[in-house]
This record gives C-alpha cells, structure tokens and sequence, in this order.
C-alpha cells in the first residue's frame, strides 16, 4: 500500500501535523510518499520522496493550485489514500482533491478496524466504520489520533511546478486577538458551557470559580453568543489549559472543546446527560441540572 | 440576486441515540430534530444579504424524509422565500459525493449568485457536501467563513483557521460559501414570521429524479465507542451530591 501525505505550511513555518500523518502511515504499514507547497530550507524530518513546489512562488494557501499540484504528484505516484489532517488546510483541500480524482472521502478517521476506517458521529456519542469503493481514496485524520512520528532522515526532494487559475484572492491574515486573560497560568478553571441555558447563568458559574479561587472559562457556543469574553474560550480556537481543578459545567465535550482542556489534573463534569462525551475525559460526572447543582456547591464551600 | 442555501435537519446531539436495526444508522425514530446548527448560520447570512441588497430571492433546499420540511419551514420563518425539499427516504444511504450531485443536479441552470452551506453536519460530520457541490458547478468555494461582506458583485470573507488566526479571502460571485458557527446571530422567527413562512412555496423533487451517481463511500457499521475513559458517574440528590464532590475536593486538597 502507498500513501501520499500532505503537509503543510503557513507562513514559512512547517505544522507539525505531518508528523502524526507519518504515524498513521506507519500505522499502516504503507510505503510513503510526501507532497507539501513549503519552503527547502525548512523540510519535514521523514523518510520517503517529498513533491516540494516552492512557497515562495506559490504563496501562501490557494486551493485551486493546490489542487493541481496534488493531481500531479498523484499520476506520478498513484497512491491508495491521499492523506490530510482534519484541519482548516485538509478540510478545505480533500474533498476539491476527491472531487477532482472522483474518489471518495473519509473524513475525520480516528481508527482502523476491521478494514473500515473509524469515524465520530454524532459529537463523538457513536462511531460509524466506513469503507469506499474499490480503488483510491482521499483520507482526513483527526488531530491526536495517531501518535506523532519524527523520522531521523531528510526527504529526497523533487520539484514540481503547475499553473493554475486562481479563483480565490489571498488579501492576508488577521491575527488572533490579544488575550486579556491567561487561562494557562490558572490552576482552577470553571467552565460554562450551552447547558447553562442563558446569559443571565453566567454569574452563577463565575460565583463558583470565585468560590474556588479559580478563573471563568467557556466554551465556544457561549463565546459566539456573547455570554462570555472570547479571552475565556477553552479549546482549539481558544486556549489550551492543563490546571488541576477543571470544572465543566453544562459542556458536551465536543473533540475541539476536549482538545483545549483534556490534560487538566483533575476534571469535574456537571451534565444532565450522562452519556455526554465530556465522560470520556473527566474523572467524575455529577449527572444534574447545573443550575440546582452549582449554586449548592458554592454555598457549601463557602 | 439569486441565494441557495443548503440544510441539514439532524437529530439532537444530547438525544439517547440508538443504533439501528440495520446496523449501519441511529434508530430514527424517537427523536428530537432541529436544523444543524452550522446551518443556522447559513440561513441567517441568506437572509442578512437579502435585507441588505434588497432585490434578493432566497432558496432553501433539504435532502430527506419528508420531516426535513420542518426545518425547511423554520428557515423560511427566518426570511427565505422559497423552500426546496427532495424528497429521500434512503437518506442515511447516501454519501457527500451524492448529495452534492442531487443539489448540483438541481441548481445547474439556475444561476445562483451565491450559495451558503454548513461547515459539517452534526451528526454525519463530513464537511463535504457544500466543497463537492462547489466544484461540480465549478464555482469558487471558500470554506470555514466567520464573517461575510458583500459589495458589489464581490465577496470579502474571513476564514478561520487554527489559532484564532484568520485569512481574508476576496472572491468574485458567484461562489459557495460554508459557514462556520459564530458568523453571525442566528434569528428566532417571530410569530408573525411563522404565520407567514406558512404560506411560502415548499416545492419537492424525488431523489431518484435527480440522483445520477452511485456512492463513493458507505457505511458498513454504526456502533457505541468503548468507553476508555471511565469517569465515576454521581446520580441522585443534589445535596448528597455536593457533599460527595466536596468530599472528593478536599481528598484531592483541591479546597
Ligand atoms: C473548527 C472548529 C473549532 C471549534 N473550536 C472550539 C473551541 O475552541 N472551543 C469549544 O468549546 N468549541 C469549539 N468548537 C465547537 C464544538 O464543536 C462544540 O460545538 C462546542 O464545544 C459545544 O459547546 P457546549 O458543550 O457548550 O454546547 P453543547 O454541545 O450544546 O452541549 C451542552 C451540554 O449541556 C448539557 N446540558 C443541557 N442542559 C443542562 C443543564 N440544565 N444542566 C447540566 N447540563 C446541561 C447537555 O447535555 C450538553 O451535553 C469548534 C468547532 C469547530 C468546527
Ligand atoms: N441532506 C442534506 N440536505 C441539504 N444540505 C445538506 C444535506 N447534508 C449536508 N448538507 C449541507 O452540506 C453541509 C456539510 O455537510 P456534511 O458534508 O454532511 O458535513 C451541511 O452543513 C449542509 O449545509
């Protein structure tokens, strides 16, 4: 078996996500093959041929090239998977590459088995075991899946160039925002999550991490609806907090949520669901109605 | 101006999900559905653009049984114009690539300006069916939007990426866009808007009239993760409940 893996680069700098997509290949078994738009004075350490087309023609991410360039390396090669992270590059990049190969995609692999690929559904509360049709297929892997794999070797590096239309204009970025408050230093974070119901429950939550001596978090849906302070957003988009006290009130646990907060010490979940994923992470789930069971554990601490 | 927006209806994510009989599906029946959630925030950015451009005509199109049209009513009580139901009851059979074939199939000759879609669908999660349909019509498609600016003709978008960080991206319509949760705050439809939505145009295809590919992927098994993790499950009083975590607080010198 060979797989193509695609890594990639923003800004000059190489994501360190290739190396959890060496894993899985390894994982596998595959014979490796690598493609990246990136820069030769900053190459990935893996063992294998890597397509380079210089970044420093191509710029920064633009999908119609990208494409192209794929497709040539994948004639080259003729790879069994074409293989990306699950990140904003590989989301937005796989399915124009399966559309172009007329291959299927599997989105979001987490597992092997079987001779399915493993993929979460439903907020992680089931896993669906999919296969594609006979043939090629293009693959994203979720981040943390596959243990990262550093290979003590250098690509053989071969050039390749296309000419492609751009559809997309690439103005620039917008930084993230200063962040007004350091999660990362808090040893006792208090998160509220959509089970908190409204606004108005905000305090009730904070009245808690006072209680504890902690800091406020969020997640996301709290942030957007501004509940909540984006500086306090736990998770891939917010910040990733490791204290040794996290508090989860009224949070699901969704994979980007879990990423942000899964290597606290010591973790608290308050759901009335109890099925909710956050189980899969926390150390003790009170199965309750955050807003009965908060207050009343603000007060006994008191 | 012609929009299209794409939604799913999927099933609430805090329901007690069964597998299904056959094995490769949720049991569907017994649950509470909703619109996906990404989707909320296309419907809102169609009807956002209508109130800003004025001479705007806004489709709505789902895919499935005919109870999606539930979610197709409450998007027409958001502001959407027309709703656009095909009808399919082998719904859970079909993959992205075949979706995106029967929406492509449907919006072909209709000159679309711009056409919103969901990042992902919460219960499938492929984050497919709105970048395939984009490049069946080969239009330009930016995905992951958390702000959308039209002028003019043109479309000024950020995309999030990882980090908070987020590229600006320009393109010219028509275009498909995917959105991202938090673009904008999606509206509740007032009772007036309901009342009205009423008497919109829900018009329905069969899936077999527009289908024309055969599947790329299909599922072969649904099942219940094994739980690694394990957490200590508290139930009962809350009372008993606070003690019992004040008691683990303090064995732990948390407190
Ligand atoms: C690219 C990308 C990046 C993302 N980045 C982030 C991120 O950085 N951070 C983040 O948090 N999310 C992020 N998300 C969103 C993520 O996928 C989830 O949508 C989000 O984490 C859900 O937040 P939640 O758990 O608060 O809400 P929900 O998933 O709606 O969960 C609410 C929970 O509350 C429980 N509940 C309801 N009522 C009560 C009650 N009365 N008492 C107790 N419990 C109750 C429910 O059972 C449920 O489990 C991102 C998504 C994408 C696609
Ligand atoms: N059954 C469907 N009917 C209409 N639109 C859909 C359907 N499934 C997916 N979509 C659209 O495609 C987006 C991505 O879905 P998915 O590829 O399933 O993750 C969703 O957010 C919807 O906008």
């Amino acid at each position: 078996m060979k797989v193509l893996l695609v890594a990639e680069y923003r800004e000059k700098a190489l994501l360190e996500t290739i190396y959890e997509l060496n894993g899985f290949a390894n994982s596998l078994n595959a014979e490796k093959v690598f493609f990246a738009v990136g820069y030769e004075s900053n190459l990935p350490k893996v063992a294998g041929k890597l397509y380079l087309a210089d970044a420093e023609k191509y710029g920064e991410y633009n999908p119609g090239v990208h494409k192209e360039l794929i497709k040539q390396v994948v004639e080259k090669e003729n790879p069994d998977y074409i293989v990306f992270s699950h990140s904003s590059y590989g989301w937005d990049l796989a399915p124009r590459v399966a559309a172009a190969l007329k291959v299927g995609q599997l989105t979001e692999v987490v597992a092997i088995e079987d001779n399915t690929f493993v993929v979460p559904s439903c907020n992680a509360k089931l896993r669906r075991f999919v296969r594609h049709t006979p043939g090629k297929a293009v693959l994203t892997i979720q981040a943390g899946a596959f243990a990262p794999v550093v290979d003590s070797a250098s690509p053989e590096v071969e050039k390749i160039e296309a000419s492609a239309q751009a559809k997309l204009e690439f103005v620039g970025y917008e930084e993230a925002e200063a962040k007004s408050v350091d999660l990362t230093k808090a040893e006792i974070i208090v998160t509220a999550g959509r089970g908190i119901g409204k606004p108005d429950n905000v305090p009730v939550i904070e009245e808690l991490a006072k209680a504890l001596g902690g800091e406020l978090g969020a997640s996301r849906p709290v942030v957007d609806a501004g509940w909540v302070d984006h500086s306090r957003q736990v998770g891939t988009t917010g910040q990733t907090v490791s204290p040794k006290l996290y508090v989860a009130c009224g949070v699901s646990g969704a994979i980007q949520h879990l990423a942000g907060m899964k290597k606290s010490d010591y973790i608290i979940a308050i759901n009335t669901d109890k099925d909710a994923p956050i189980a899969e992470v926390a150390d003790v789930l009170v199965v309750a109605d955050v807003m009965q069971f908060v207050p009343a554990l603000t007060s006994k601490l008191k | 101006m012609k929009v299209l927006v794409c939604i799913k209806q999927v099933p609430d994510m805090e329901s007690k999900f069964k597998v299904a009989s056959n094995n490769v599906w949720y049991e569907d029946t017994d649950l509470a559905y909703r619109m996906n959630e990404y989707d909320e925030y296309a419907v809102e950015q169609a009807v956002r653009l209508k109130e800003q451009v004025g001479d705007c005509d806004v489709t709505v199109l789902s895919i499935g049984p005919e109870r999606v049209k539930e979610a197709i009513k409450k998007a027409l009580a958001m502001g959407c114009d027309r709703g656009v139901h095909i009808n399919d009851n082998d719904y859970y059979s079909k993959d992205p690539y075949q979706k995106a074939q029967m929406i492509a199939e449907f919006a072909k000759d209709k000159s679309f300006d711009i056409i919103f879609t969901g990042l992902q669908s919460q219960d499938t999660g492929s984050a497919q069916v709105g970048v395939l349909l984009g490049e069946l019509l080969e239009l330009p498609v930016v995905t992951t939007i958390v702000s959308f600016e039209y002028n003019n003709g043109e479309v000024t978008v950020k995309r999030e990426l990882e980090g908070g960080k987020k590229s600006i991206i320009k393109v010219k319509v028509p275009a498909v866009f995917t959105c991202q949760l938090g673009l904008n705050e999606p509206r509740y439809p007032t009772l007036p808007n309901i009342m009205k939505a009423k008497k919109k145009e829900i018009l329905t295809f069969e899936a077999s009239e527009l289908l024309k590919v055969e599947n790329l992927v299909t599922t072969a098994k649904m099942a219940f993760p094994e739980k690694k993790g394990g957490a200590q499950i508290l139930e009962g009083d809350v009372a008993e409940l606070v003690d019992k975590v004040v008691k683990i607080l303090k064995e732990k010198s948390l407190v």
